[in-house]
């Protein structure tokens, strides 16, 4: 009776562990494929209704069309009304908002 | 050759019956392992499938969108705008959109109202999104009533509900006539939300809008490569904030996985002792630990991954869907189209097998360098 290696054992197993991991590309192209239909149907109804947003959030006007916002709608209720719908934490800030910027209020060493 | 596979299958052998003499240790090290490569591969199919399936459905977005600002908000378009648009060198095709938004005290949420130019609804029916409909729980030929922001009272029949596969981009839409959203938000005839516009030459877009803006001064062009960004911002911010989430659990596998593989036991040292004593070579003992590294960081990265794989495109990222895919009242139920970028899967490997194989080594190499006695000794 042959008894199995423990060398082997390992072999296939990480054999058929890259082969699975080989069949994961292989499945995507198959889904791919099998979705493609609802792919352009999705791309034409958004063509078709002259959409310009994915309906991810629809808590606020703002998060609802987050390319379409007023430039505005993070102080909509008054000039401090900071962001309190969740999804504005998951949305970032505009990029202008980040860019460092020199430090306007330093007190001179000699009172002017 | 032969001779050299031989060798490395004893020193296999022996390097898996050493794994099993620390099972309990070494089971948990490959299970947080795997976890972890579980949890960064999770995160990188995810957020690159929806990266993808946004780019690929907005591309169908209007070119320009023309938008009125008034005190720094957005404002309808007066009648004749659209007109003088069209007569700007360039613009193709122009068209008034009408949308807007209703919130439903019913179940807390924005709806987004809209009379589509090219779908025929006739008067008295609505079109509605999928989400909205499981929402209020409507059927084709069921009546709902939505109250006007002028308090009155306006009834309508569902004639069609879209279909449950474009949730991503319609869960929350209300289509209906031009006649029917005039009347509901007391729009005049000539109004519109803002203007979609077509360019004849895509790479005049960028002149185009600074030509509507030097001619409409009150106006806001948002190009389809700015929504395209949108949302490619936010899915990178998105991908950092659960990374930056993960990070901890990152580094605290880090630490216990360069603990585990750079600071050698009282026991392992002992192991190498004797083998060297028994006549290994330096190089013999340096390969078996490197089999050991080897073995478990490459397990660990082929379960990880497929498992993630089966999570995000199989299990809808059920574990993770609250932080990756946000919520909302609406929310739309959507699969993602299995996109996989080969780069991102060869960079995960690098950095997930490759330094722990490589931590593995340097301890072993200094101990097996030096003198069986002493080593044995401690």
């Amino acid at each position: 009776m042959v008894i199995a290696r423990p060398s082997h054992l390992v072999f296939t197993a990480l054999l058929c562990a890259t082969g699975v991991f080989a069949a994961t590309f292989a499945d995507a192209a198959w889904l791919r494929h099998r979705r493609a239909d609802v792919m352009t149907q999705k791309r034409d109804l958004v063509a078709r209704l002259q959409l310009t947003d994915l309906c991810l959030f629809t808590e606020a006007r703002y998060t609802r069309h987050l390319s379409q916002a007023d430039l505005h709608s993070a102080f909509q209720d008054h000039p401090l009304g900071l962001e309190h719908f969740p999804s504005g934490s998951l949305v970032p800030p505009p990029a202008h908002l980040m860019v460092p910027h020199e430090a306007l209020d330093r007190k001179t060493e000699v009172p002017d | 050759m032969k001779l050299w596979i031989e060798k490395q299958k004893y020193l296999i052998d022996f390097t898996l019956s050493s794994l099993a003499r620390r099972k309990a240790k070494n089971v948990g090290l490959l299970l947080v392992y795997t976890l972890i490569v579980f949890l960064l591969a999770s995160v990188m199919l995810f957020t690159h499938a929806l990266r993808h399936e946004a780019a690929h459905v907005l591309d169908g977005a209007p070119e320009v969108v023309l938008q009125r600002m008034v005190a720094g908000r957005h404002d309808l378009i007066p009648p004749g705008t659209l007109e003088r648009v069209g007569r700007i060198r360039g613009v193709q095709k122009k068209e008034g959109r009408l949308w807007g938004y209703y919130y439903d005290p019913v179940v807390k949420a924005n709806y987004t109202f809209m009379a589509p130019s090219n779908e025929s609804i006739s008067s008295g029916t609505l079109v509605v999104g999928a989400g909205l409909a499981r929402a209020r729980g409507l059927a084709v030929g069921n009546a709902i009533s939505f109250r006007s922001y002028s308090g009155k009272l306006f009834g309508f029949t569902i004639a069609r509900i879209l279909a449950q596969e474009s949730e991503l981009v319609s869960a929350d839409l209300v289509l209906m006539s031009e006649d029917d959203f005039r009347g509901f938000f007391e729009i005049a005839p000539g109004y519109f939300t803002d203007i979609a516009l077509s360019v004849v030459n895509p790479q005049e877009v960028r002149n185009v809008a600074t030509k509507l803006s030097l001619q409409f001064p009150d106006s806001r062009p948002i190009l389809r490569d700015e929504i395209l960004r949108t949302y490619e911002s936010i899915f990178n911010w998105r991908e950092g904030i659960v990374l930056a989430l993960a990070s901890l659990s990152i580094l605290a596998f880090a630490i216990f996985a360069w603990e585990k593989a750079s600071g050698l036991s009282a026991e392992e040292k002992r192991e190498i002792g004797i083998l060297k004593a028994i006549g290994w070579e330096t190089g013999d003992v340096i390969k078996m630990k490197f089999w050991e590294g080897a073995l478990v960081s490459l397990a660990a990265f082929l379960i990880g991954y497929v498992a993630a794989y089966l999570h995000v495109f199989h299990f809808s990222s059920s574990l993770f869907a609250p932080v990756l895919k946000g919520w909302a009242v609406l929310y739309p139920r959507f699969e993602l189209n299995p996109v996989i970028d080969g780069f991102q899967v060869a960079t995960l490997f690098f950095f997930t097998v490759f330094p722990y194989a490589a931590a593995t080594l340097v301890p072993i190499w200094r101990a097996a360098i030096t003198d069986p006695d002493s080593v044995m000794r401690g």
